[in-house]
């Protein structure tokens, strides 16, 4: 669990620079032309991530989002310092250079019109790890839905739990999923989104237990990771082995969609919640 | 069950660590706790069972796939209390440890585990977990099978059961696969038992880039249970025989039966509506965060 990797450089997509070289297909492409494709390759169609404020204006309409529980950001509640300096500088520098206060945006708004909450996390804070922090605001988007009865929908990408809080990291499964429980007691639609990656800890509990469980093309869905597991058997593993597509196959995800298609795929299966014809 | 298990490293260890203990009764470190948590003579739950168990009736397979030996589970009497048991069982020698994958479960085990725990809700049966892994089993077949899923739907289906259910942390409580059986009203650990959001090897490999530095790892993630006591995730420690839980097996199992039936009485007296209630704001109300730059504890 949480083996992202603190050496994960934030692609530099600056206006300054002309040409984005996809990770994938290794193709140069215009930065204009990448940001207008939403950070996706128009060549492979790599889906590279992309920012939680980008993915909300993507999703919602227009001027309809209302950030909530923004006012929460992570604590050094263990005093935790590694090699490289303490917890609280790590996330400090985080919010410094993101601009949010944890690793996931919460909030609601109108999807095509319809009502919903959603949580979106940044991959960018932290790789998108889970902190306390993460986990009240998911927590709390999922109990506003509750309290609201709105649809809730949570798009995931993070390495995992945060080691830096320790086993206050590993309850935030627990605590996540407990509101996940009381929104399916109450037939509250719970909609997850898998993007690229949505591992360890994220994925062994909300990012897995959607009533949908709906993932990006080619995001790594794992619960271990690759290495661990070759370390583990003693051999390689398949190319495509914990791809969203690897997923699909096994019964794990109801659909892979693309990025771009996302908020027409959302709303039209939210139109069937809200079906009131006879 | 005797002991069985002879390793002379092992026991030259174990004599520096009992003349440690008693040569100074200061506090041992996380790392002195992680070796007693891992000591190769440690009760394991089959010790619990001879023990303090009465009438265990083990019941197997999750009726999809396997019968996961890493965890088992069935009815069982502890006291004068009738309860589903379900945990992992790391067993007591190299052929049982094999055979029981040193108890870490593949998703087959989870879901026998929740498969138990829904019979049990039904009929009103109080469910006991016992936790003792080094985590969910990293293999192919599990992945395959869906580790991630099946832990997420215990995390899930656990938050709302109808009956009480008791948690006994008894040895290495390794993150998800611990907390797979893990959600309960109450959470018990015994002294020298560790919880981890991930092992201290796995950590400081990552943010030390290096094994080695496992000791401090294992400092700097708060793993021993009078940690966790204070950080609230778990709920009461069950003090161990001075020189660990291996030392003297009848008195720890003893303690451990005690803790169990003390706290699942008063948890029968609860409607369900509380039960559920009281558990998922136990669990909501944990971790530590900023609000509004102001350091809140809850």
């Amino acid at each position: 669990m949480a083996w992202y990797s603190e050496t994960t450089t934030v692609k530099k997509n600056s206006k300054k620079e002309l040409w984005v070289k996809c990770k994938k297909c290794q193709s140069h492409i215009y930065n204009t032309e990448w940001q207008e494709n939403h950070n996706v390759c128009p060549n492979c169609n790599y889906h590279d991530s992309i920012t939680s404020y980008e993915r909300i204006n993507l999703i919602f309409d227009e001027n309809t989002f209302v950030e909530l529980f923004d006012n929460i950001s992570p604590a050094d509640s263990l005093n935790f310092v590694d090699l490289k300096g303490s917890y609280k500088d790590k996330y400090e520098a985080n919010i410094k250079k993101t601009g949010i206060s944890e690793s996931v945006v919460t909030g609601h708004g109108k999807i095509n019109g319809i009502p919903a909450v959603i949580a979106v996390m940044d991959f960018r804070f932290l790789g998108g790890s889970l902190g306390s922090g993460t986990g009240e605001k998911i927590l709390q988007a999922a109990n506003y839905a509750y309290d609201n009865n709105l649809p809730y929908i949570v798009f995931s990408a993070s390495g995992g739990a945060r080691m830096q809080e320790g086993a206050l990291s590993l309850m935030q499964m627990a605590k996540t999923c407990a509101g996940v429980a009381r929104l399916n007691k109450k037939n509250i639609p719970y909609i997850s989104v898998l993007t690229n990656p949505t591992t360890g800890g994220v994925s062994a509990s909300y990012a897995m237990v959607g009533d949908l469980n709906i993932a990006e093309p080619g995001a790594l869905i794992a619960f271990a990771g690759r290495r661990v597991i070759e370390q583990t058997i003693g051999e390689k593993l398949p190319d495509d082995f914990q791809t969203a597509e690897y997923l699909l196959e096994h019964g794990f995800i109801d659909s892979i969609v693309n990025r771009k298609d996302m908020k027409a795929y959302l709303s039209n299966i939210l139109s069937f919640y809200s079906n009131k014809s006879n | 069950m005797g002991l069985e298990f002879e390793n002379t490293d092992v026991l030259i260890e174990e004599q520096k660590m009992t003349d440690k203990q008693k040569s100074n009764k200061k506090e041992l470190t996380a790392w002195e706790i992680v070796s007693i948590s891992r000591h190769p003579k440690r009760p394991v739950l089959q010790d619990y069972l001879s023990l303090i168990v009465d009438n265990f009736v083990e019941l197997h397979g999750d009726r999809y796939f396997s019968d996961d030996k890493a965890m088992i589970g069935g009815f069982a009497e502890i006291g004068d209390q009738k309860v589903m048991l379900i945990g992992h069982n790391k067993g007591k020698n190299t052929n049982e440890h094999i055979a029981r994958n040193f108890g870490m479960a593949k998703p087959d085990g989870y879901r026998k585990a929740l498969r138990l725990m829904k019979l049990a809700e039904r009929f009103k049966i109080p469910i006991v977990t016992i936790i003792d892994t080094p985590g969910a089993f990293p293999g192919l077949e599990a992945e395959e099978r869906g580790q991630a899923e099946a832990i997420a739907k215990n995390l899930t289906e656990m938050a709302s059961l109808e009956v009480p259910v008791i948690c006994v942390v008894i040895g290495e409580g390794g993150s998800g696969g611990a907390l797979g059986i893990g959600v309960g009203d109450k959470v018990l650990m015994l002294s020298n038992a560790i919880y981890s959001v991930i092992s201290p090897e796995g950590c400081a490999s990552i943010l030390w880039r290096d094994a080695a530095f496992a000791p401090d790892a294992a400092e700097a993630m708060n793993i021993t249970a009078k940690a966790l006591l204070k950080h609230g995730v778990i709920d009461e420690i069950i003090e161990e025989p001075e020189e660990g839980a291996h030392s003297d097996y009848k008195a720890i199992a003893e303690s451990v039966k005690k803790a169990i039936v003390k706290n699942i009485k008063p948890l029968k007296k609860l409607s369900v509506e509380e039960l559920i209630q009281h558990r998922f704001e136990k669990f909501s109300g944990m971790g530590k965060f900023s609000i509004n730059q102001s350091a809140t504890s809850r």
